[in-house]
């Protein structure tokens, strides 16, 4: 008896995440899924057919009668749409090489730190997530504004003669991705870093293998969970990402979370907003599975 | 000839004093920061030689050997190799190779790539490559192991790949950093005499760093014993245990009674020494003076128990009690208690089952030892 009851609990405690994954990823996802094969309308909600069960069960189930497909139609129709997903990867993907490339060093110099010094570091790294993310994003506009501190600097020290523009330009939105993601790519990098036994290192150079060879040989293929890690949590959000393109970007950028954003707000479409969104989580998910995937086969290495 | 211990040697260049030293400490200090753990330390080994660096953790024994690596560069002095200065000479360019404690083996490559990764540096052609790594295997008996990931392997096998990788390049020296440190007794005992073996295979010179006395004494032909980054002593393993230079390193190798004492009167290589717990006559006495305060130092198994007191005229013989008895199987270890108050240990083998003179706990009892048993320490 005392068996069964703690076989159960044991089970009990599994089904909590997928409870919560139920109620706060399924649920949505198929109410989402739901208003992107509805028709707009001027009403509340600004869609129809709005699913009730007040008329009856039969009255429920007609009513899927008037569920199309016509709005991703639309997305496919319209070039527009095709660019701004384009254009979302390609701007997220740079990003993210550019965060590696930064974050990589950095998460180095973290991991061969004298370890006293690490949990500083750490928190260092971590230290901007107190403030708010929106005002962080505000600040980079006073920084590269023409009249900003950055140009206000490179005309003092004489480096430039004329403002450089970099607000309104993809340029900014680099900036503002990789600065509001850094810790993302940082701090996986370092937990793989840190638990590499440097002597792997010197055994390299040992055997005949100089530093810059060593560390393409043994440190990065070693890194490589953490490469895979930091880059996707990096790629992912910054895929969708609205509120830096919004503010640093201008109006000429074209990216898929400011068009989610017009979609669902300017143009009160929501079905076609959803069907955007839609489409935007099926192109994530693609990388979740293969970060998945990459992380099964490193704990099936055992490390 | 008489030879210390039970071993004679036909391989001692240190004693030709036309040899050639293969590896030179000339004067080397290495200080990092404050912390000074080498500190001008001069040292010879010679080719084909097993020589072992023993001493506690922080005498500076594994600096010397990455200093050998090229992990570390001295702060002053100079090592050379084969008469070439190594200073200056990066890890990867240097003729040694490090088989590390960790093992080191690279968790994403197969034991057979882990073994061919020092051989493809050199840029050494696929086929050879393929054979010297099967040769390698063969050599380690971990053929049937050679696509497995290190942590695929028991801590034996790891450590034997380690040494495969370390041999691969067939260095012009080995270093071997705490070798069996991670392995139980019965396998680091296999494994000691398969690493003596392999060394005589392949005619190189191996340095060894160990914090184990035994490892030493089984495998090294020359031990260098260190202290705080200085050099105690030199010597073979016999040297080293029946001719001590100096109270430290008779009381880290083995077991040891000393008897502090004054030097009362000498007479050729014989001395008395007056100490607390008697007269004491030795023929070893080496530099000691009359008057001079010094140390008489005899292994436990150099002393005699008996219940009965020895014949008169036996040189050196005390009365005491038997304060404890430890009893081992192949041999049965008896503390004596002195009338001064000094524990004496000595050890009996018990090469016959049955016992004519049995011992026991608070048991009147007679030690004695011969004249050349033990010997007197001036430093």
């Amino acid at each position: 008896m005392q068996r069964a009851i703690a076989a159960l609990t044991s089970r009990l405690v599994i089904v909590v995440p997928y409870l919560w994954l139920l109620a706060f990823f399924l649920v949505p996802f198929i109410i989402v899924f739901k208003i992107s094969l509805s028709t707009t309308a001027i009403a509340m909600p600004p869609y129809e057919p709005v699913m009730t069960l007040s008329n009856g069960i039969g009255a429920f189930f007609a009513q899927f009668r008037d569920l199309h497909f016509d709005n991703y139609a639309w997305l496919g129709g319209d070039p527009l749409y095709m660019r701004a997903y384009l254009s979302s990867v390609v701007i997220a993907a740079i990003s993210t090489f550019l965060a590696l490339l930064i974050g990589f060093p950095v998460a180095y110099g973290m991991a061969r730190a004298p370890a006293t010094l690490r949990p500083t570091l750490l928190m260092l790294v971590i230290l901007p997530f107190w403030t708010s993310f929106l005002i962080r994003v505000y600040a980079w506009i006073g920084i590269l504004k023409p009249e900003g501190l950055l140009n206000q600097f490179l005309l003092f020290t004489g480096i430039i003669d004329t403002p450089l523009v970099i607000l309104n330009t993809h340029t900014a939105i680099f900036i503002g991705i990789v600065y509001s993601y850094l810790p993302f790519m940082i701090l996986p990098l370092y937990a793989s870093l840190e638990k590499m036994d440097y002597s792997l290192i010197e055994a390299a150079n040992d055997l005949g293998c100089p530093p810059i060879s060593a560390f393409w040989k043994i440190t990065f293929p070693l890194a490589l969970p953490g490469v895979i890690a930091g880059c996707l949590l990096v790629f992912i959000p910054a895929v969708g990402e609205f509120v830096i393109p919004d503010l640093l970007g201008g109006s000429q950028t074209l990216m898929i979370g400011k068009t989610l954003w017009n979609e669902f707000f300017a143009n009160r479409d929501w079905p076609v907003a959803s069907a955007v969104a839609i489409i935007l989580l099926l192109l994530l998910v693609v990388p979740i599975m293969f970060f998945q995937q990459a992380q099964a086969r490193a704990q099936e290495q055992g490390k | 000839m008489n030879s210390l211990g039970s071993i004679r040697r036909s391989f001692a260049p240190w004693t030709d004093p036309s040899a050639k030293p293969y590896i030179e400490f000339r004067n080397v200090t290495k200080r990092f920061g404050d912390f000074t753990a080498v500190n001008d330390l001069s040292l010879s080994i010679y080719e084909r030689e097993f020589f072992a660096l023993l001493g506690a953790s922080g005498c500076g024994k594994s600096t010397l050997l990455r200093m050998l690596a090229g992990f570390e560069e001295p702060t002053s002095g100079s090592i050379l190799l084969d008469g070439q200065d190594l200073r200056g000479i990066p890890p990867y360019r240097r003729p040694v190779n490090m088989m590390f404690q960790s093992y080191a083996l690279f968790p994403h490559m197969t034991v057979e790539q882990n073994i061919a990764f020092g051989l493809k540096q050199d840029g050494m052609a696929k086929v050879e490559i393929e054979q010297r790594v099967a040769e390698m295997l063969k050599l380690v008996k971990l053929s049937q192991f050679a696509k497995r990931k290190p942590h695929q392997l028991s801590g034996g096998q790891r450590q034997r790949v380690a040494l495969a990788r370390a041999v691969a390049k067939r260095p012009k020296v080995l270093l071997l950093d705490e070798p069996l440190g991670a392995l139980d007794k019965k396998l680091r005992e296999e494994t000691q005499f398969e690493l003596m073996d392999l060394q005589q295979k392949l005619g190189l010179t191996f340095v060894v760093v160990t914090h184990d006395q035994e490892e030493a004494m089984t495998m090294a032909d020359r031990i260098a014993i260190l202290d705080k980054g200085e050099v105690m002593q030199v010597a073979t393993p016999a040297e080293v245990y029946e001719a001590p230079g100096s109270r430290f390193v008779a009381g880290f190798v083995g077991t040891v009674n000393i008897f502090e004492g004054k030097v009362s009167a000498r007479e050729g290589v014989a001395a008395t020494i007056m100490t607390d717990g008697g007269v004491i006559r030795s023929e070893n006495a080496s530099d000691a003076t009359v008057g001079s305060d010094v140390a008489f130092a005899i292994r436990p198994e150099k002393i005699k128990v008996s219940s009965k007191e020895p014949a008169p005229g036996i040189d050196n013989a005390m009365q005491g009690e038997v304060y404890d008895i430890a009893y081992l199987g192949d041999m049965t270890v008896y503390h004596v208690k002195l009338p001064s108050g000094q524990v004496v240990r000595a050890s009996a083998l018990n090469a016959a089952r049955v016992t004519e003179d049995p011992l026991t706990w608070d048991d009147t009892a007679w030690i004695s030892f011969r004249p050349d048993a033990g010997v007197i320490l001036t430093r």
